[in-house]
């Protein structure tokens, strides 16, 4: 698949949410530990060798799911393949949890869903649509009835 | 790079409704042929495929950090999706009508996620200042949000800004049970496990929701509605998500019995510790 290389490395390159050095291991049988700088960006993780300015990879954190492993671990899978996970090593169980928090809510999907909940809660608080303010309340992404359960 | 490509196609061809979706041309190169590509756009991705029917796509193009621009070009009905850089590409689509030009240029416009983010925090602060102070806040302009290209001058351009770093608001939780109104969803940074959120007064959280979602339930079941007719129930959802969330956090596994309570309509019957699959 094609994808805008330069703009992607462009957004490695910007403030992160979150950014440490882990332990990461990919999906495939026999795999090894090794020590990534994982860097938490929009809705993607990249990944470098700790020495390096160039991700060696990224992942796409959409419909994806975050996994607490012991110890102070934790993997993230895809929907389409549940067993294929990538498995990431903390420090501590704090910044496990620190991290499974923030990847849980870094997709685009979730800040939709949680848009949709603001604007659900502040009409009925106020009556009013919040979404007016911005010229955005036809639009169908941020419809309730577009939602599947 | 890598990139999790067998994600990224699932994603794409995902039957929830795109944000979206129909032929545009694109141009190979600079030099290239135009090629006639379905296009979907989902979240902040823009997909081409060969055609409606693919499986894969072609290609993707990342929307983050990009302006969105009408052209003057021999094309009618062309725009253009521009990054900043010096040897950044930009990707000029001739669309097939007026109303799909426009369509495609205000959702491009607005697709990336740092604009769903400001507005995200935005409704955020809102939420909490009608919570805290009992009226909305006093109406200002919201920032860093782009306007519609205009169509006078024919070359507007949208360019997007970066949100600036704004304390979030944070409405903690009371510890008294009752009818309170929830607090709001977890932010991005995690709370700290013994925050406002441990175990005494998740309890109490947990019972909270649990009597809504019991309310709610039955008020579904004697009204006989279809479930996409009810309009509730994505903040049941998202009540019955943050629920099993939190216990989560607070390290508990297994089974939420708020979410066996939804019933087969629902995907659920197990406590779905991460947003759920879209």
């Amino acid at each position: 698949m094609r994808y805008n290389d330069k703009e992607l490395q462009a957004l490695s390159r910007q403030p992160a949410e979150m950014a440490a050095e882990l332990g990461m291991r990919g999906p495939k049988k026999g795999s090894v530990v090794k020590r990534r700088l994982v860097k938490l960006v929009v809705n993607f993780l990249f990944y470098f060798r700790t020495d390096e300015a160039e991700p060696i990879g990224a992942l796409l954190l959409e419909h994806c799911r975050v996994i607490h492993e012991e110890p102070n671990s934790f993997s993230i899978s895809f929907l389409e393949d549940p067993e294929r996970k990538y498995h990431f090593e903390c420090c501590s169980e704090e910044q496990c949890q620190q991290w499974m928090a923030a990847l849980r809510q870094a997709s685009y999907e979730f800040m939709r869903r949680s848009l949709i909940f603001y604007r659900n809660e502040i009409q009925k608080m106020t009556g009013k649509d919040p979404l007016e303010q911005y010229g955005i309340s036809e639009e169908a992404r941020f419809q309730l009835s577009g939602l599947k359960a | 790079m890598k990139l999790n490509e067998r994600s990224l196609a699932f994603y794409a061809t995902c039957n929830t409704p795109a944000d979206n979706a129909g032929f545009l041309y694109k141009k190979g190169g600079r030099h290239a042929a135009y090629h006639r590509r379905w296009f979907v756009l989902r979240g902040n991705m823009l997909f081409y495929f060969e055609d409606a029917a693919s499986r894969e796509p072609v290609g993707v193009i990342i929307l983050e950090g990009c302006a969105v621009e009408l052209v003057e070009a021999a094309e009618e009905f062309a725009f253009a999706v521009r990054f900043a850089g010096s040897r950044a590409r930009t990707y000029v689509l001739v669309a097939e009508s007026q109303a799909a030009m426009e369509g495609w240029v205000k959702a491009l416009s607005r697709a990336s996620f740092d604009y769903l983010r400001v507005v995200v925090r935005e409704l955020e602060q809102q939420l909490a200042a009608v919570r805290a102070g009992g009226g909305p806040p006093p109406a200002h302009r919201p920032r860093a949000l782009p306007s519609l290209p205009s169509k006078e001058n024919g070359c507007a351009v949208w360019n997007a800004e970066t949100p600036a770093a704004s304390a979030s608001v944070r409405a903690n939780p009371s510890s008294r049970p009752g009818p309170e109104p929830p607090p709001l969803p977890p932010r991005r940074r995690a709370s700290a496990p013994n925050g406002p959120l441990d175990s005494a007064s998740f309890a109490q959280l947990h019972e909270w929701y649990g009597q809504e979602v019991r309310a709610l339930r039955s008020q579904w079941l004697s009204s006989q509605a279809q479930p996409s007719e009810v309009p509730w129930w994505p903040v049941l959802n998202h009540r019955a998500e943050v629920c099993c969330w939190q216990q989560a956090l607070a390290g508990a596994t297994g089974t939420c019995e708020h979410w066996s309570r939804l019933g087969p309509t629902w995907s659920g019957g197990q406590a779905v510790l991460h947003h759920t699959w879209a």
